[in-house]
């Protein structure tokens, strides 16, 4: 303010005229306003920044960060002796999108000859409007690394795992097969698909420009690759099985067949092999017939291998003894309107003899002694009529009928294996019952490394020795089945021939079977053989099965190094098995 | 004062040097890592590779083939085969 004599000028800027009379309260209102939008600014850094920073976290992170699967395979099938029966190895898939790919006929061409297809019908597949197609599947990498190398564009890979059955079709029905998914489709790969299937591992990674991780972030998933399955079945036993069912078939004009070897003290299936059977490597013209697991899936009239239960039980209700005698003169039994009737007459027999040369009449008068609901009983404890649960596909009960509806008839035919319907699978683990000293075990696919102490009780011990050395006589001289036979061990065993019912009436077709087990001292083994419609001469169990039983048990104990327990001049009348020497 | 600051600022220099360095050779041992384990990984599918070779070689109805046709080898015949017990003894 220059201040003049009595005069007071004012600066223009403080003219009164122009003082602003705002409200004090405004400026302070303003900076409040402006303070109050940076705390909100503040605040909402700090709710994206900390509070709630997973949704900027992860888009800043999606730029430089990838998440990769790590793949599982599927685990191995090893036989008890951990031999590989089924493996996976990564193979490469190619595919294409087709939009996306152009190639010079140059180029289709190399493709083509790379993956093993016709150029044209490769052009064909790019050519298609789709958004994704496979060139082809499972092909081995080295020849999808030069795939690779031609860089083409819209054409890719994946890693895929391929299956492999060195054993092919062996053991095809015991290990089944998988689908191009890695699915379980047949067998032990269905049965046991859960443990071998793999868990698909992750993780999360950064990548520089190249391609190449450079650090881990965040958490890693490991992968869990399947677990191996040790299986009950022993190669060599199974080969042998094979082998000799084979020849068998081949050497009979049969129709089908099947063999089962079980362990008598762990219940374990040794061996398992049908016919026909496939190669499960390459799978592109398969039947129903050869996909079928006959042992397990399919059932029969076992006939006369079935008459050892009826007695034992008859022995073990005191109603008979061993030498008890049967009159089974004229050879014919009539109850209501059937007749039973041997296939060779026989007059009177004991018990023991009943089994040894295989007495219809026999057995059906036995079996007359007996309530029908015991001799249900009798059955259903030992198996039949129940899923024998092991797990594999389409395992079937089998058929006994509820005993209130039998009639004597009925018994009687069931006495000696007709009118009731069994599997392999459950005839060979009946006989463990008559293998052990009266217990029957459960079958079990997968290797037991303790064995089982007892099984369910079916039989006393004392009926189930007596029934062994029926059975050891049926094998011998004036038995069933001396072609059973194996030099050095002694064995037991019994036949069975079965008309096949066909369309409700009994055809000129048979089933011949064989169920047996050795050492007859100390049984370690027991074998089933089924030949179904043997056409070429013979159908007598002891001529077309019992051969196949010799060759399988023979070789199999001493494959096993069981100690022989019979001096070997016993079976000298006969040479060297067949099986044995014949050229597999 | 400005000496003070010149020497923490060398020191900030350093430290972030020594990061850089630190990182780098972080990131090279791992991809070393990576590489072993991709190694491993490969050596893993050779196994089951070899695995399923071994396998396919050594089936039974192969080895048959080869001892009978090959090496003519024959199943011991009846009685020229002598049981051996555990303990020592024979019988025969």
């Amino acid at each position: 303010m220059i201040r003049f004599k009595n005069q007071v000028a004012h600066k223009f800027a403080e003219s009164p005229l122009l003082r602003l009379s705002l409200p004090p309260w405004r400026s302070r209102l303003m900076a409040l306003l402006l303070l109050a939008s940076f705390a909100v600014l503040i605040g909402r850094a700090f709710y994206l920044q900390v509070l709630n920073n997973d949704f900027l976290q992860e888009k800043g992170e999606s730029r430089y960060r990838r998440d990769i699967e790590i793949s599982a395979s599927r685990g191995r099938i090893a036989d008890r002796h951990g031999d590989v029966l089924a493996i996976s190895t990564p193979m490469k898939s190619i595919w294409a999108v087709p939009s996306a790919t152009t190639l010079s006929p140059e180029q289709t061409r190399q493709l083509a000859s790379l993956l093993e297809t016709d150029a044209k019908h490769l052009a064909q597949k790019l050519d298609k409007e789709k958004s994704f197609v496979f060139l082809r599947r499972q092909i081995p990498p080295p020849i999808a690394d030069q795939v690779a190398a031609m860089k083409l564009p819209g054409i890719g890979q994946d890693k895929e795992y391929r299956r492999f059955y060195p054993t092919g079709e062996m053991t095809a029905h015991m290990v089944g097969f998988t689908g191009v998914d890695d699915k379980g489709l047949e067998g032990a790969e269905l049965a046991f698909h859960q443990q071998l299937l793999g868990q698909v591992g992750s993780r999360s990674v950064i990548k520089d420009r190249r391609g190449q991780i450079v650090e881990d972030v965040g958490s890693v998933k490991p992968p869990q690759d399947g677990k191996d399955i040790l299986l009950a079945l022993d190669s060599k036993i199974q080969y042998l099985a094979y082998s000799h069912l084979k020849q068998a078939i081949a050497e009979n004009k049969a129709k089908a067949g099947g063999v089962v070897v079980v362990d008598v003290r762990t219940g374990e299936i040794l061996a398992l092999a049908n016919w026909p059977t496939y190669n499960p490597n390459n799978r592109e013209s398969l039947s129903g017939a050869q996909l079928r697991n006959r042992a397990v899936t399919d059932t029969f009239e076992p006939g006369s291998t079935l008459k050892p239960f009826a007695i034992a039980l008859a022995l073990d209700n005191n109603k008979v003894r061993y030498d008890t005698i049967i009159n089974c003169a004229p050879g014919r039994l009539t109850i209501g309107s059937a007749t039973i009737s041997d296939a060779h007459p026989h007059g009177a027999l004991t018990v023991a003899q009943v089994i040894q040369k295989s007495s219809n009449v026999g057995a059906a008068k036995i079996a007359a002694l007996l309530p029908a609901q015991k001799m249900w009983q009798m059955f259903s404890d030992i198996g039949f009529g129940h899923s024998p649960q092991l797990g594999f596909p389409g395992e079937v009960s089998g058929r006994v009928r509820p005993w209130k509806s039998w009639r004597p008839i009925e018994q009687a035919t069931m006495s000696y294996g007709h009118g009731i319907s069994v599997s392999l699978i459950q005839l060979a683990r009946a006989y463990t019952a008559f293998a052990r000293d009266g217990d029957v075990l459960p079958l079990s696919l997968m290797r037991v490394d303790a064995a089982p102490t007892a099984g369910t009780r079916v039989f006393a011990p004392k009926t189930a020795r007596e029934v062994r050395a029926m059975l050891e006589m049926a094998v011998l001289p004036g038995g069933t089945a001396p072609k059973a036979q194996i030099p050095g061990y002694r064995v037991a065993g019994k036949t069975g021939t079965a008309y096949k019912l066909e369309n409700g009436r009994y055809n000129k077709k048979y089933i011949s079977s064989f169920v047996g087990f050795a050492p007859a001292s100390a049984p370690r083994l027991i074998v089933a053989v089924m030949i179904d419609e043997p056409s070429a001469g013979q159908h007598y169990g002891g001529d077309v099965a019992a051969p196949v039983f010799a060759g399988v048990m023979g070789n199999s104990l001493r494959t096993l190094g069981i100690a022989p327990d019979s001096p070997l001049q016993v079976a000298q009348s006969q040479k060297p098995t067949p099986a044995t020497k014949a050229k597999l | 004062m400005i000496r003070l600051n010149v020497i923490l600022l060398l020191a900030v220099l350093l430290c972030s040097l020594g990061l850089v360095t630190s990182q780098h050779k972080a990131r090279k041992l791992f991809q070393a890592l990576e590489a072993e384990q991709e190694r491993a990984r490969q050596l893993e599918v050779e196994f089951g590779q070899l695995q399923l070779e071994l396998s396919t070689w050594g089936t039974s109805p192969r080895i048959e083939k080869i001892a009978r046709d090959r090496l003519r080898m024959n199943m011991p015949e009846v009685g020229k085969t002598i049981a051996v017990s555990p303990t020592g003894g024979s019988t025969r």
